[in-house]
C-alpha cells in the first residue's frame, strides 16, 4: 500500500458553509482536500450555481446568484477538491475512505470539517411513496440543474420557508399550481408570537416571507389553510392520481399527477452518527445534531461540524459559520488566523442572523399527523414497514430503534435509515409516553453509502495466503 | 440510593436476566414445564449477540475439542425443525428456517487439508458417527454454480442449515408473551441478593424477586454469576458481518462466510477478532471478510453492501458453552454459549428441562460443561 | 418533448446535449444533468419497482438520500440515478425488483 495522503483540513461538503470553510482555509495557508458528493459544488441551497441552465435570473432570486461569490471564492482557493466522492468512512486514527468513480481511497487529517448540510424532514402521510410525489427540494433541484418543472396537474403541500419560495419559483417559470396546501397548525402562530420581537433583527427575512405570500396571492392560486392531514391516492397503475385534504371534518379531493411536498430540514448527521459523534435532540427544530462547542468543535477533539448538519440555520448561516469554524481550525493548527476584528464582525453577523431561527422555528414546527404518522402509513420506504407495525413492536418489548430495526428490519434498506429514522423514535416515543431521547436513534455503522464489495475488498491490506 | 428504590415492584417463579436468544429460548422452555417466567432485558443499546448474528443452525466443525458439545449441536439441530414449526404456527412469523445441509467452502489446498483433519479427528471421537462428507473442486461447483475458479474444495454436513435470527428472536418473544411471559425493559441489573432461598434484582427501574434464577446475559453474566456463588468465563470476541442489497437468488445452500437469507440479501461473515467491549467495525477485518466472500463467489463483486455489523460474541477459553447451576446458591443458573441460534431448540428442550425440573437428562453430560473446568 | 411526461424543460439557455437510451427509446439530455431529471422527462413514471412488494416508485428527493431513483445505468442494477451525471451512449433501464448478479459485467 502507498502511503496515505495527509492534509491539514478535510473538508466534507461543499455547500456554503464548506466552500466558505475551504477558502478562509486556503487563505490560512492550510493544505486542504475537499470531498462533495454531487456532481458540482454548491450544495442544495446553490446547486448548480454557475452551471444553471435557467435563463431568467428572477426565476430562482437574487438568494440563489449569492453563491456565485462563494463559487468564485472556491474556484480561486488553492486546494484539492474532487466532486462525486462519498466519503463511508472515518477512524479513529485520522484517516478516512471515501468512493469516487467505483474505487476507494484514504486519505489522513488533522482536522476534519463535516459541513454535510440537510435534509429535507422525512414526513410520512398515507400514499407519500406513490411515484408522483417528491419534496419540494427535489422539484427545486430539477429546476436549478435542469430548467425543469411539473408538467402538471401540481399540488404543493406543507409548511417552511422551502414550501413558499419553490412555490414562487415555479410560478414564475409559467407553471401553473392547482393548490398549495399549508399544513401550518393554527396553535402554531399563538406560540411563535412571542418570538416575533426578537425576529425583528432580522426582519429582511421577515420581509421576505410577505413578499412571497403576497406574490402567490396575485397569480390567485387556491391556497388552503391549517390543513391537518393530507392523503395521496393512487390510481389503477399505482400512480399518483388525487391528494385527499383533511381540514378539521371537512375533506377534499384534488387530482393531480404531481404532489410536491414539504415539513423543513433537518440537519444530515449521517457522517457524525457513523463517526459516534455525540448528538443531542433539539425539540424545537425536532431533530438531532451534534453537540458541538462554541468554535463547532464536536465531541471529537479534530472533528467540526459547521452550517446547517450542525442545526439549521440557513445558507447565510452556514457561510458564516464555516468562516469562523476555518478560522479556528487554522488557529489551532498554529496559522495566524482571520484578523480580530473580521471574526468579531462575523460573530456580530452570525447572531443577527440567528434571530430570526426562533420564530421561524415554531411557526414552521410541523403539525402532529407528519411527525407520527397514523397507523396505514409506510415509515421505511425501502423496507415498507408501517407506522401501525412499529407501534405494535413496543407491546413485544421494543424500547428502542435498534430493537425495532431487528425485529421488523425497518432501517435496514438501502437509505439506512435516513427516510425513517426520526419517525420511528418518535412513534416508541409516542406509545411509550417517553421523550424522543430516551428512545434514542439507530445506530448507524460504516459504510454510510452503498459500496461494492469488489471497492471494500480492494482495501484488504493483508494478502492471503495462497498454495 | 439503593435502598431508596422501589421495593418489590415485580416477582415471579422464574426470573431469567437476558432478553437475547439464549435468554428466551430458556424461558420459553422453561414456561412450557408450566412456570412462571419473567425475562428482564436490558434496553436499546446493549451488546446485543442476538442481533448481529449471522443465522446460520451449525453443526460441522462445532466442539471437535469437546464431543459433548458436538453431541449438544446435532441434538439441538435435530430438534430444530419441530422448534420451528411449533413457533411459525403459534405466531404466524415464518421463522426462514431451511436444513438441507451447508457448505465450509476452503480457500486453499492447506485449508482444505487441515478441515477434513480435523473432521475426520471428530468422527474417531464420536462411535455414534460423525456425518460429514469432502466435496472436491468438482462436486462443489455442481452444488454451486457460481463458485470461484480458484476454489479447491469443501466440506459437506447434512445437518446443517440456517434460519432468520432476528425473526427467531421476534417468535420467541411473541411466544413467549403469549403464553403468559413477562419481558421488562429493567436496564442492566445491576446487584443480585440471595435471600431466604429467594433472589433479589436490582436495576435502575426497580427491585425484582424469584424463587429460581438463570443468568443469561451473555457478556453481562461476567458480573452477575459471582454474586450467586459461580464464575462466569466469558470474554468478548467481536463478530464481524457485511449485510448487502438483496438480488435474485443464487446460493442454495448456507455456507460458514457467506449466505443468502429468504429476503434475497448476501451476508458475509465470520471473523475472530479479539477486542474489547467495543462493538464497532473495523475495515481491515471488513476488507478480508469481502476478499474471501468474492475469492468464493467472484459474481459478488459489484453487489453492494449496504450495512456492517460488528456483535460481540461470548466466547470462553475452550470455545465451549457453560451450563452450571451454584453450589453456593441452589436455584441460580448460569447459561452462556456463543451460538445462540445453533443452540436454541436445545436451550428450550433438555436445558429449560433441567432447569425446570433439577433433573438433568444423563445424555446431555452436564458436568462437562460446567463453569469450573477453566478453574482446574 | 412531445411525450406525456411529468417534467418538462422550460426555457433554458444553450447547453451541450447527450444522448442516451431509455428503456430502449433514445432520449436528449442536458450534459451536466442527473439521469435522474433526465428519466422524468420520459413518459416513465416508475423508475423502479420494489424488491419488497413490487410496489412502484419514483426518484423523490433528487440529492442522494432516498434511494427511490434506483435504476440499472449501463448494466449496474440499484444505481442511484439521481447522483449519476448522463454520458453520451449510456443505457439506463428500470430496476425491477431485487437485482440479479449472475450475467453482469463484473
Amino acid at each position: 500500500m502507498s502511503a496515505i495522503e495527509r492534509f491539514d483540513l478535510v473538508i466534507v461538503g461543499a455547500g456554503p458553509a464548506g466552500m466558505a470553510a475551504a477558502d478562509t482555509a486556503s487563505q490560512q495557508g492550510l493544505k486542504v482536500l475537499m470531498l462533495d458528493e454531487q456532481i458540482r459544488p454548491g450544495g442544495q441551497i446553490y446547486r448548480s450555481i454557475g452551471h444553471t441552465p435557467i435563463q431568467d435570473r428572477s426565476v430562482l432570486g437574487p438568494d440563489y446568484y449569492a453563491g456565485e461569490k462563494l463559487l468564485a471564492g472556491l474556484n480561486q482557493a488553492s486546494l484539492e477538491r474532487l466532486q462525486g466522492a462519498t466519503v463511508w468512512e472515518v477512524r479513529e486514527d485520522n484517516t478516512l475512505c471515501f468512493s469516487v468513480g467505483g474505487e476507494s481511497r484514504r486519505v489522513g487529517f488533522d482536522k476534519l470539517l463535516l459541513a454535510t448540510g440537510a435534509q429535507e424532514r422525512p414526513a410520512p402521510f398515507p400514499g407519500w411513496t406513490l411515484p408522483g410525489v417528491m419534496t419540494c427540494g427535489a422539484a427545486q433541484i430539477l429546476l436549478k440543474t435542469s430548467s425543469m418543472v411539473p408538467n402538471g396537474p401540481l399540488v404543493i403541500a406543507g409548511s417552511g420557508p422551502l414550501f413558499l419560495l419553490i412555490a414562487c419559483q415555479l410560478l414564475r417559470a409559467g407553471v401553473e399550481i392547482e393548490a398549495l396546501i399549508e399544513t401550518i397548525p393554527r396553535a402554531n402562530y399563538r406560540v411563535a408570537l412571542p418570538e416575533l420581537a426578537g425576529a425583528l433583527r432580522g426582519w429582511r427575512y421577515l420581509i421576505k416571507g410577505a413578499k412571497m405570500l403576497a406574490e402567490i396571492r396575485r397569480y390567485k392560486v387556491p391556497f388552503y389553510k391549517g390543513v391537518d392531514q393530507i392523503r395521496a391516492e393512487a390510481d389503477s397503475e399505482g400512480n399518483l392520481s388525487e391528494v385527499i385534504v383533511q381540514h378539521g371534518q371537512e375533506q377534499q379531493r384534488i387530482p393531480c399527477r404531481t404532489l410536491l411536498s414539504h415539513q423543513g430540514v433537518i440537519p444530515n448527521t449521517q457522517l457524525g452518527r457513523a463517526i459516534g459523534l455525540e448528538h443531542s435532540w433539539d425539540e424545537v427544530q425536532l431533530c438531532w445534531k451534534p453537540v458541538l462547542s462554541e468554535q463547532g468543535v464536536s465531541s471529537h477533539p479534530d472533528i467540526l461540524v459547521a452550517g446547517d448538519s450542525a442545526g439549521i440555520g440557513g445558507a447565510v448561516v452556514a457561510e458564516i459559520q464555516g468562516q469562523l469554524v476555518a478560522d479556528a481550525a487554522a488557529r489551532s493548527l498554529g496559522k495566524a488566523g482571520m484578523p480580530e476584528p473580521q471574526r468579531a464582525g462575523l460573530k456580530q453577523q452570525l447572531s443577527q442572523q440567528l434571530a430570526i431561527r426562533p420564530f421561524l422555528d415554531k411557526l414552521y414546527r410541523p403539525a402532529e399527523a407528519f411527525i407520527r404518522p397514523v397507523d396505514e402509513t409506510v415509515v421505511c420506504r425501502c423496507e415498507e414497514i408501517t407506522a401501525g407495525e412499529i407501534r405494535g413492536l413496543v407491546e413485544l418489548g421494543c424500547s428502542g430503534p435498534n430493537q425495532t430495526k431487528a425485529f421488523c428490519r425497518s432501517g435496514m434498506g438501502a437509505c439506512q435509515g435516513r427516510q425513517c429514522g426520526t419517525t420511528v423514535s418518535a412513534l416508541l416515543a409516542e406509545v411509550q409516553e417517553k421523550p424522543i431521547p430516551d428512545v434514542g436513534y439507530y445506530n448507524i455503522r460504516m459504510p454510510i453509502k452503498p459500496l461494492t464489495l469488489g471497492e471494500l475488498a480492494s482495501l484488504n491490506s493483508y494478502t492471503e495466503q495462497r498454495d | 440510593m439503593s435502598e431508596s428504590l422501589r421495593v418489590n415492584r415485580d416477582s415471579s417463579e422464574v426470573a431469567v436476566i437476558g432478553g437475547g436468544l439464549v435468554g428466551l429460548a430458556v424461558a420459553l422452555g422453561i414456561q412450557q414445564q408450566g412456570q412462571q417466567v419473567t425475562v428482564y432485558d436490558e434496553g436499546d443499546i446493549a451488546f446485543r449477540a442476538s442481533r448481529g448474528n449471522f443465522g446460520l443452525v451449525w453443526v460441522q466443525g462445532k466442539g471437535d475439542n469437546m464431543p459433548a458439545y458436538a453431541r449438544l449441536s446435532r441434538r439441538s439441530s435435530h430438534l430444530w425443525g419441530e422448534m420451528a414449526q411449533q413457533l411459525e404456527q403459534h405466531t404466524g412469523i415464518d421463522i426462514q428456517l431451511q436444513q438441507r445441509g451447508g457448505v465450509f467452502v476452503c480457500l486453499t489446498e492447506t485449508e482444505l487439508e487441515q478441515r477434513i483433519q480435523m473432521l475426520n479427528g471428530m468422527a474417531a471421537n464420536h462411535p455414534e458417527g460423525y456425518p460429514f462428507e469432502v466435496l472436491d473442486r468438482q462436486q462443489l461447483k455442481e452444488l454451486m454454480p457460481d463458485i470461484g475458479p480458484t476454489i479447491p474444495g469443501a466440506t459437506w454436513g447434512p445437518e446443517d442449515g440456517h434460519v432468520n435470527p432476528l425473526y427467531l428472536l421476534r417468535a420467541l418473544v411473541q411466544r413467549f408473551e403469549a403464553l403468559g411471559g413477562k419481558l421488562v425493559n429493567a436496564g442492566p441489573i445491576t446487584k443480585i441478593k440471595p435471600e431466604n432461598g429467594q433472589f433479589v434484582l436490582q436495576s435502575a427501574s426497580g427491585r425484582y424477586s424469584c424463587n429460581k434464577l438463570v443468568l443469561a446475559a451473555g457478556l453481562g453474566n461476567k458480573a452477575l454469576a459471582p454474586m450467586v456463588g459461580m464464575d462466569a468465563h466469558v470474554f468478548p470476541n467481536r463478530g464481524q458481518v457485511l449485510i448487502a442489497e438483496r438480488v435474485k437468488h443464487f446460493l442454495d445452500y448456507p455456507t460458514g462466510h457467506v449466505r443468502q437469507t429468504a429476503e434475497g440479501t448476501v451476508q458475509c461473515g465470520d471473523s475472530k477478532e479479539d477486542v474489547g467491549f467495543d462493538s464497532g467495525t473495523s475495515t481491515d477485518v471488513l476488507a478480508q471478510i469481502a476478499n474471501r466472500a468474492i475469492t468464493m463467489y467472484p459474481l459478488l463483486k459489484d453487489v453492494r453492501l449496504i450495512r456492517s455489523w460488528g456483535a460481540l460474541r461470548i466466547m470462553t477459553p475452550d470455545g465451549n458453552p457453560i451450563y452450571q447451576q451454584s453450589e453456593q446458591y441452589p436455584g441460580a443458573y448460569l447459561v452462556t454459549c456463543h451460538s445462540g441460534v445453533t443452540l436454541a431448540a436445545a436451550h428450550a428442550g433438555p436445558i429449560a428441562d433441567w432447569i425446570a425440573t433439577g433433573q438433568a437428562d444423563p445424555e446431555l453430560e452436564l458436568e462437562k460443561f460446567d463453569g469450573r473446568r477453566f478453574e482446574l | 418533448m412531445a411525450v406525456d411526461s411529468s417534467y418538462k424543460r422550460v426555457s433554458h439557455q444553450p447547453a451541450g446535449t447527450v444522448q442516451l437510451m431509455v428503456e430502449g427509446q433514445m432520449i436528449e439530455a442536458i450534459a451536466g444533468e442527473s439521469v435522474a431529471a433526465a428519466v422524468l422527462q420520459t413518459g416513465i413514471r416508475q423508475t423502479r419497482t420494489t424488491p419488497v412488494s413490487e410496489a412502484g416508485r419514483a426518484p423523490y428527493c433528487m440529492m442522494g438520500v432516498c434511494f427511490e431513483c434506483l435504476m440499472e445505468i449501463d448494466g449496474v442494477p440499484n444505481t442511484q440515478a439521481c447522483m449519476t451525471e448522463v454520458r453520451e451512449g449510456m443505457v439506463v433501464n428500470i430496476q425491477r425488483g431485487s437485482r440479479s448478479v449472475s450475467g453482469e459485467s463484473v
